[in-house]
């Protein structure tokens, strides 16, 4: 049985997961609302094991499913849409609104790769299970991104040379 | 020295997130300290994910938003902290009746005419008839023709009522409501585990224009809505945006006349 008390202690980190993935608070906790109303949904389904992959995986099809609703209805102008919210602790505004900008400028698989990853510490087999693909893939979009990540917020647009395997 | 294993990209990977034996580190670590580039390469990729979390990790020591929460916890109807919902929307709805011209699209426009009250009215009427046990609806879908007949004959044009049937939503009933243009109706719908939909149908009013979809979220509950060249529509529910557009979608392409 999925208690409540378990989906709740799964919120904060659900919320750190989806702010990084969707860059603006609102379009964040509208993510994590439609996971856990879709954990609910499907609560009958649910056997004890890691509650937090199986939330991230469900995060991770809804995720995916408004990619593509994007292209086709886009209900809010950017007018709309609410400034980047503050969060100054270690990082200053500037620092934190660029790596906001330079996540968000990378494509969304590449931007779930490397956040399961380097910000949800998950294993790459972990990784590789909540999206859905082979452990090799998960590899091969985690380091387009971390390279990507790099040259944005480095402020080079160019690509950079591949290093694949070395002796 | 026994010949090393050629190190490959994922061992980069590996060690930048910490996830190698210490015999498999300690051969990366001598190979990365061949050559001062390669080592600046790893060491930028964490110092990236310091940075991710130096920005992302206070975002967890929020306390939890009460939408969030109460999506949680209201998942049996008829609890006391809907009850508590209820109360808090019919005070909240009596103080934005007396301020008046409050937009409840949140930092949206002025926007004209019937549009503007829409979202809060439909939010309202949800937030007070949905978690009726006993009497969510004045007429029951088993008699949806008289319904029909007497919702038309009072919004003064033909009213349709969608089939939401397909996406597991089964018709409860309707009832007559007040609305800010004349007389209202909601349409409920529920499924199988108990979730309700309703669907707040309004004249237009003089000034309204037919627009295009909007979204608002008032307190929890999503509403979507929308005007044609009768009537004006808000379908509500306590869903996120994703769980309600394909349901807005469908009622939408049922009702164009």
């Amino acid at each position: 049985m999925l208690s409540n008390d378990a989906l709740l202690a799964e919120i904060p980190r659900l919320r750190r997961y989806a702010r990084a993935l969707a860059g603006d608070a609102v379009r964040a906790d509208d993510l994590v609302q439609d996971t856990l109303e879709r954990a609910l949904a499907k609560g009958r389904l649910w056997r004890p094991g890691n509650l937090r992959a199986w939330l991230l995986t469900l995060m991770h099809n809804l995720f995916v499913n408004q990619i593509r609703a994007q292209r086709l209805v886009d209900y809010r102008s950017p007018d709309e849409l609410p400034d980047p919210p503050v969060r100054a602790q270690q990082l200053d505004g500037l620092e934190l609104r660029d790596l906001d900008q330079a996540l968000q400028a990378l494509p969304g698989e590449q931007r779930e790769a490397l956040l399961l990853v380097a910000l949800e510490d998950l294993s790459y087999e972990e990784a590789a299970r909540v999206l859905g693909i082979p452990v090799g893939t998960v590899m091969s979009r985690l380091s387009r991104g971390r390279d990507r990540l790099r040259q944005l917020l480095a402020g080079q647009p160019a690509s950079v040379a591949h290093l694949k395997v070395v002796k | 020295m026994t010949k090393r294993r050629p190190i490959c990209e994922d061992d980069l990977h590996a060690w930048a997130d910490g996830r190698l034996d210490a015999a498999r580190r300690a051969e990366v670590e001598a190979w990365l300290a061949e050559d001062p580039a390669r080592a600046a390469r790893v060491g930028e990729w964490r110092a990236d994910a310091r940075q991710l979390h130096a920005a992302y990790d206070p975002v967890a020591d929020e306390p939890i938003p009460a939408r969030l929460r109460a999506v949680v916890e209201n998942r049996r109807r008829g609890n006391t902290r809907r009850v508590a919902a209820v109360f808090g929307w019919l005070a909240l709805g009596a103080l934005l009746g007396s301020v008046g011209g409050y937009q409840a699209g949140r930092g949206e426009p002025a926007v004209a005419g019937v549009l503007a009250d829409l979202p809060r009215q439909a939010a309202l009427a949800h937030a007070v008839y949905s978690p009726e046990v006993r009497h969510p609806v004045e007429v029951g879908a088993d008699q949806e023709q008289h319904l029909v007949a007497w919702l038309s004959k009072r919004l003064g044009a033909p009213v349709r009522i969608p089939q939401l049937g397909a996406s597991g939503f089964a018709l409860l009933g309707g009832r007559l409501l007040p609305a800010s243009a004349g007389p209202g109706a909601q349409f409920m719908y529920e499924d199988d585990g108990g979730r309700r939909l309703t669907l707040y149908v309004s004249a237009r009013g003089e000034d309204g224009t037919p627009s295009a979809f909007r979204y608002a979220q008032e307190d929890g509950i999503g509403v979507f809505y929308w005007v044609d060249e009768r009537f004006a529509y808000a379908l509500s529910g306590q869903f996120g945006r994703a769980t309600l557009l394909p349901l807005a979608n469908d009622v939408y392409h049922q009702l164009v006349p």
